[in-house]
């Protein structure tokens, strides 16, 4: 197998030539590749698989909140034990709820939405035949493959899959007498994570560097399109917080499985007296976040940088301030590792330290609104294609609005201590980062789907799918802030024993009519995206979008090594659209000898 | 069979809506992708605007139904400072919400695709971006000077003439300890724990501090207008103090004591007719995931005068004499073991920290 490299362009042309005439298998073709573009349809589909199973567990705790008293014999026949009486089962709850959480950040959101685009847009965006290292590549799709497959056997195990939320904070999760998913579930959990930073690890050292090494002749940093930067510096998030997650993960299961006692002391669970003396569990906490954190903004830099690519394209526009839009993303990605203790102002942290996470925390605002800010201007007197990708993008855009606004208000301490650990994060996160960066990842699949798979995507399946979402989402999540504001507390399965928090029954009840409604318009998304694959409309033209980037350069369906002959020389941004009269101007065109500067 | 018929009729929709998805895209390659394209662009842009007018009455609408439903009042001095923090919050970034948002969907109604206009070359411009970095800032700014004055003020030391109580959660019940008439909670060691005998909270019993100290699962009760120093125990795993009414919240953390404390405004019987509801009751909830039962991890407060605090506290043994019947008297005898260890040996009561 021919591995291409991408600087290496005085032979790419020879390279090139070869490229249709070599047969390969089936499994060196589409299992085991090393083209970047199979590995991005491996992420992707993956992620697909896995975002129905999450938002199916979803839908399921959904049916538990809007209707704690009625029974769906229906899950009993499925689920066994689990539902008993067609009941939704404490345990069973609190597995599904956990699940989704880990599911929907990591193999979703994280895997599924870098994994996905990282891969796929790098090497076409900067000019280059694959990644610094195909090789490596391969295995990091290949260990979340078997991340994915340790935590799905765990849903199968007989005490359940891990029980104590996504942020599996000890001493509940270290401890199987404290709950029954915290026996081998746990432990599967814990394997699978580590198996996934692996994969993650893999990935970023392999996006950097080729980010940096790759680049072909002419495409300096700052002529980069803005998804490349956003995936640049998602990886350098991550390469940095997911071993501080793996170190608390090891030491966690040390705690599990050796008798150690680095986040247990002083325990007395269910009348047994433990052993362990001198432990911290908010050493846990401190860990988790580290990562927690950036993790988030893992999830939403590539959804932001994509949105700003597609916004740009089609409002027929270049980017509004492409050097604020640089500089807030670096901001973000400094400030995403100095707020983790935000999460923690209820622990009994101290205050003045609270105070200053208060800060930071706060100060995360300006890069983020200078961000909007630029998109507002970057629609403002263009000539705007509503595609289903700019919709998504929009809608993006008005969800990271929403939800950047309770941001402010969680990350003040003194509003935290009221809404901490209440519905009010629920909704506040799904908006953000949840919802937000589904839209950007949807953004991406109707945008590059023509280059993926050489056919369309049907677009009024597209519309509706984006105006249900949209409007579902809105629905599901802006009226939980309330029951936030009431003192809620998230989690809880059945509010009837409460007299404060019983106000909200036909409102729980409107959110998982709703939520079922968006889930179903989902698996339309997929069908329309599996059906899409094989019989969607061909495309035509090399570059339907009428785009300025690299990728759209290369042919209908290219093969691995991307461009035929030699790599395109890059002569300007990324951004030249309605530039002297004219509608767009790729970057491949030298800049004209009358060009006006901009 | 009734799911059956709701699983046809969806299936059946499905097929209709993906038939004239289908149909729609052969149509648009007859008529040509061009002008296809500009008719649902200009659908489409004005979906965009009626969102934003129809979202826009969908959120007054949803806060005009859903103000009542949120707690009242904040029933403690700190929640009602809380709760100013939250209303200067919600006005700043209403009015932020309101401005980006109708840009937005304004923007991309007003410019949708038309022939009759170019695209205006825009890329940036450095006086308008300083303009809206300063302006975030200076209001960042504020929201941080007033939250951490008043998150100053409210995780501040407590008053010197607090009263004490110990709060101990596990799975799945919060159980309270008062520290008696020497105003000093008594010594314990988790080892010591031990139901059967008495000792749901291992006291350690050769702690004179210990003697009067009162045990009571379930039901918290606090003297209004008095403030409250709450010392914070888990005994498991983490659990979360949450007293919504009193906007008040901490983590229960198992080997790391946390506190808190504030004045509770108003007894339950005057909450009971400001709100209206003769069933009104404090609440102390779990905040923090813990297990099967965290969501019906409940204790009741009370808040009462100091005349019903009293009497409450009079009926109370010692959780000493419950635990060790033969010693009889509450008062413990002068000449118990424990004044003879010398000092430094002996055990540190806890105090609250003054």
């Amino acid at each position: 197998m021919h591995i291409h490299s991408g600087t290496d362009t005085a032979h790419a042309g020879h390279h090139g030539d070869h490229h249709g005439h070599h047969q390969q298998s089936f499994v060196a073709k589409y299992v085991f590749s090393m083209d970047h573009k199979t590995i991005a349809k491996q992420f992707l589909i993956t992620g697909i698989v896995w975002a129905i199973i999450g938002g199916l567990f979803s839908v399921l705790f959904r049916l538990q909140l809007g209707y704690p008293e009625q029974s769906f014999p229906i899950l009993e026949t499925f689920f066994g034990n689990w539902a008993k009486g067609g009941q939704i089962q404490p345990e069973f709850y609190y597995a599904l709820i956990t699940m989704h959480g880990t599911v929907l950040v990591f193999f979703v959101l994280t895997a599924g939405l870098s994994g996905t685009f990282a891969n796929f847009l790098i090497p076409l965006q900067i000019g280059a035949r694959d990644m610094a290292s195909p090789f490596l590549n391969m295995l990091s799709y290949w260990f979340f493959f078997m991340a994915s497959v340790v935590m799905i056997s765990s849903l199968f195990i007989s005490t359940g899959p891990a029980s104590g939320g996504w942020t599996v904070y000890p001493p509940l999760s270290a401890l199987g007498q404290a709950s029954s998913g915290s026996k081998l579930g746990m432990d599967l959990w814990i394997v699978s994570m580590a198996l996934f930073v692996v994969s993650s690890l893999l990935g970023g050292l392999n996006y950097i560097t080729t980010i940096l090494n790759q680049r072909t002749k002419g495409m300096s940093m700052t002529r980069l399109p803005l998804t490349i930067w956003a995936l640049f510096f998602t990886a350098v998030l991550g390469v940095l917080s997911f071993p501080v997650l793996l170190s608390g993960l090891i030491l966690l299961l040390m705690d599990r499985n050796l008798g150690t006692s680095f986040y247990l002391s002083d325990i007395v669970v269910n009348g047994e007296i433990l052993p362990n003396e001198g432990g911290s569990a908010i050493l846990f906490q401190h860990l988790f976040w580290f990562l927690g954190h950036p993790e988030v903004y893992i999830i939403l830099l590539p959804a932001m940088g994509m949105v700003s690519e597609i916004l740009s394209v089609n409002s027929r526009k270049p980017i509004f301030g492409y050097m604020a839009m640089l500089g807030s993303l670096f901001a973000i990605t400094i400030l995403a590792f100095l707020v983790w203790a935000h999460h923690m102002f209820v622990t009994g942290l101290n205050p003045f330290l609270g105070s200053i996470f208060v800060l930071l925390t706060l100060l995360i605002a300006v890069p983020s609104a200078i961000k909007v800010f630029n998109w507002l201007t970057t629609l403002w007197r263009g000539n705007i294609r509503f595609t289903p990708a700019t919709l998504f993008a929009i809608g993006f855009v008005s969800l990271f609005i929403s939800g950047g606004l309770t941001g402010i208000f969680l990350g003040n301490s003194t509003i935290d201590i009221h809404l901490h650990d209440t519905m009010f994060v629920v909704a506040h996160f799904h908006i953000v980062m949840g919802v937000a960066s589904f839209f950007g990842m949807f953004a991406g699949v109707y945008h590059w789907f023509p280059k993926m798979f050489g056919r369309y995507l049907n677009s009024t399946l597209g519309y509706i799918h984006f105006w249900v979402t949209m409007i579902g989402s809105y629905l599901i999540f802006w009226p939980m802030h309330y029951q936030g504001l009431a003192g809620i507390p998230r989690r809880y399965l059945d509010k009837r024993g409460w007299v404060s928090f019983n106000g909200f029954p036909e409102l729980d009840k409107m959110i998982t009519i709703v939520s079922i409604i968006v889930f179903a318009v989902q698996l339309m998304f997929v069908f329309n995206f599996i059906y899409s694959i094989f019989k969607g409309r061909k495309v035509t033209n090399k570059n339907p979008w009428e785009a300025n980037t690299l990728e759209w350069t290369t042919p209908l369906r290219p093969g691995h090594g991307n461009w035929d002959g030699e790599i395109p020389e890059v002569h300007r941004w990324a951004y030249d659209y309605a530039k002297d009269g004219r509608d767009f101007i790729p970057q491949t065109e030298p800049i004209g000898e009358n060009e006006s500067k901009h | 069979m009734q799911t059956f018929f709701i699983v046809a009729i969806l299936g059946l929709g499905f097929l209709i809506t993906f038939q004239i998805a289908k149909a729609s895209e052969y149509v648009a390659v007859l008529r040509g992708e061009e002008k296809a394209r500009k008719q649902t662009n200009k659908v489409n842009a004005f979906m965009l605007l009626a969102f934003l007018i129809i979202g826009l009455i969908g959120v007054y609408y949803c806060n005009e139904k859903l103000k009542g439903k949120i707690l009242g009042e904040a029933a403690s001095d700190h929640g009602v400072l809380i709760d100013r923090m939250l209303y200067i919050t919600i006005a700043l970034t209403g009015i932020v919400f309101i401005i980006t948002q109708v840009c937005l969907f304004w923007f991309s109604f007003k410019y949708q695709e038309s022939d009759k206009r170019k695209a205006y070359y825009y890329p940036h411009n450095n006086k308008l971006e300083l303009i809206w970095t300063v302006i975030p800032a200076i209001a960042l700014t504020v929201l941080v000077g007033f939250g951490l004055f008043y998150w100053f003020k409210i995780t501040g030391n407590s008053p010197k003439d607090s009263m004490v109580v110990e709060v101990t959660g596990s799975q799945f019940k919060w159980e309270f300890r008062y520290p008696g008439k020497d105003k000093i909670l008594g010594k314990k060691y988790f080892k010591k724990t031990d139901e059967a005998k008495g000792n749901p909270m291992g006291q350690l019993w050769d702690d004179p501090a210990n003697h009067d100290d009162v045990y009571n699962p379930g039901e918290m009760h606090l003297v209004v207008n008095k403030p409250v120093h709450l010392v914070i125990n888990a005994k498991d795993v983490i659990h979360d103090v949450g007293l919504a009414h009193f906007r008040m919240k901490m983590d229960a953390v198992p080997g790391t004591p946390t506190t808190m404390w504030f004045t509770p405004k108003y007894t339950t019987k005057q909450m009971i007719e400001k709100t209206g509801k003769p069933e009104f009751v404090y609440e102390l909830s779990c905040d923090q995931m813990c297990g099967k039962g965290h969501y019906s991890m409940r204790a009741v407060v009370i808040v009462e005068t100091q005349e019903e605090f009293d009497a409450w506290m009079a009926s109370k043994k010692p959780q000493y004499i419950v635990a060790n019947p033969d010693k009889g008297s509450s008062e413990p005898k002068k000449d118990s073991v424990i004044s003879k260890v010398p000092v430094v040996g002996a055990p540190v009561a806890m105090k609250t920290k003054n």
